[in-house]
């Protein structure tokens, strides 16, 4: 579980995030969505320690991040994984090298032992003959899998992914959104997600954060979102006649 | 930057394949290019020097001795360097900046390792063989110059290797390699910082490089006059 009490971060004269707090739990796919410049980004980014917030807390299982001492903080960073919005793969290493780095660099299993890991995580995410390839040799959605192997290898108690969908065909997007699901539920992990993207909030929006103008407009789950008469929410989320149809649709309980 | 490069190590079987890729790609890629210019410029300042003695009371053994000088005192250790940091320079930054830009080492950062000791210690320690590449320079340069010289028919081969060997102070050696020793630590250092610390995208890269480059070029060639003044100089 991750407990965020009332954070705020300014650049310069900008305040960015104006007194957030929230909970992201265990086990399940937490969300956080919001216009560009609502703060997603910077919150995500204090989340992961990149950013330290002016004011507030972020603890992680009741060890609260601005407190602990650096190579505390190290030791916490090896129980996170991260999906970056472009993979951020090594693009000098192998697949296969780039979901053994985490182990390579934070454990002393042997070459075998390694090998072996890489091989069930990328099974785990449909990846099989992918091991000896560069990341210059795959496909968009096979560097999110890889990212995501990367990210789980090491037994992460927590997933952050960013953008995860961003520039994938809808196929793979849906595909990228039930692994990490998946994912999180298999071995409870604590997930975090930002993301634009609207059919991920309905697929698997378990938790959901709306920020607006640095603040917590909104929070929820899927079902939720769709009852919600809070108009910020109704005005992002349901901008689309699509999406406007499948909220019409779903409150007429089709 | 510094400080933070020395700390909080990484582990020494990840460290060591680092270092060996570091040596690959900055010292062993770099020979070609360094045996190329240091061979034929070795031969035009011997050219150079034999058509400048237009005197008949000057001994032609001072084609061998200037050639000695200029190659081991200026040539190998502070024009390579110069050229280094075009060269070397410009990959240290373009990939470290590359990195930057792509978020790779965001992701380094967020899985705990120091993106600094990972990136930049193995590039400095592979950097301590830079001496090796001027040595190979210095060689070159004096051999290109004997070639020149000799078979260019500007004097014979026994008065060139007189020339070469006329009031060596080994000295100079030490000097040369003294110099050699704070570029290399330049040009493992002022690209890295470059590279580490741009921020934009693709175009920004290029930019980075330029910079780069420029500022490693401005602080050998200080470096060069300090350092020649304080050894030489008193």
């Amino acid at each position: 579980m991750i407990e965020v009490k009332n954070v705020e971060k300014s650049f310069g004269d900008s305040k960015i995030l104006k007194g957030v707090s929230t909970i992201f739990e265990t086990g399940k796919t937490n969300l956080i969505i919001g216009q560009s410049g609502s703060g997603k980004t910077v919150m995500l980014k204090s989340l992961l320690g990149i950013h330290q917030p002016e004011v507030g807390t972020i603890s992680f299982d009741g060890r609260i991040y601005s407190e602990l001492d650096p190579d505390e903080k190290r030791e916490l960073r090896t129980e996170i994984g991260m999906v970056f919005q472009g993979s951020a793969l090594f693009d000098s290493m192998t697949v296969a090298e780039n979901v053994a780095f985490p182990l390579r660099m934070f454990t002393n299993d042997d070459k075998a032992k390694i090998e072996d890991r890489v091989d069930f995580v990328l099974k785990r995410v449909n990846l099989i003959d992918a091991h000896k390839k560069l990341p210059s040799e795959i496909s968009g959605g096979m560097q999110k899998r890889v990212a995501i192997a990367r990210a789980i290898v090491n037994n992460p108690k927590y997933l952050f992914c960013d953008e995860p969908n961003s520039g994938l065909d809808p196929n793979t997007a849906i595909l990228i959104d039930n692994l990490i699901k998946e994912i999180t539920e298999e071995y409870n992990i604590t997930t975090v997600i930002n993301t634009h993207d609207m059919n991920s909030v309905m697929e698997i929006g378990e938790k959901i954060l709306f920020l607006k103008n640095g603040l917590k407009a909104w929070e929820g789950n899927k079902e939720e979102i769709f009852r919600t008469d809070n108009e910020a929410v109704v005005a992002f989320v349901y901008s689309s006649n699509l999406f406007k149809k499948v909220r019409e649709a779903h409150l007429k309980g089709y | 930057m510094l400080k933070e490069i020395f700390n909080k190590q990484t582990k020494w079987s990840v460290m060591r394949n680092l270092i060996f890729k570091e040596i690959d790609d900055l010292i062993i890629d770099s020979l070609g290019i360094v045996a190329f210019i240091s061979f034929f410029v070795g031969g035009v300042v011997s050219i150079q020097t034999a058509l400048n003695l237009t005197n008949p009371l000057i001994p032609k053994y001072l084609i061998g001795f200037a050639t000695r000088q200029s190659v081991i005192l200026e040539f190998a250790p502070t024009f390579i360097s110069v050229i280094m940091a075009g060269k070397m320079g410009s990959f240290i930054t373009s990939s470290i900046g590359t990195m930057r830009v792509t978020e790779q080492i965001d992701a380094l950062e967020v899985m705990g390792v120091n993106s600094l000791n990972y990136l930049v210690f193995p590039k400095i320690i592979a950097l301590l063989l830079y001496p090796f590449v001027i040595g190979i320079s210095m060689f070159l340069g004096i051999f290109g110059g004997w070639l020149a010289g000799v078979y260019g028919g500007f004097t014979s081969s026994t008065d060139f290797i007189a020339g070469a060997q006329m009031q060596f102070i080994p000295f100079h050696i030490t000097y040369a390699f003294i110099k050699t020793i704070i570029f290399a630590m330049l040009l493992a250092t002022i690209p890295s910082f470059h590279g580490y610390y741009m921020k934009g995208g693709a175009l920004e890269v290029g930019k980075a490089s330029t910079i780069s480059f420029v500022w490693t070029s401005v602080s050998i060639i200080l470096f060069n006059y300090i350092l020649t003044q304080l050894l030489l100089g008193s």
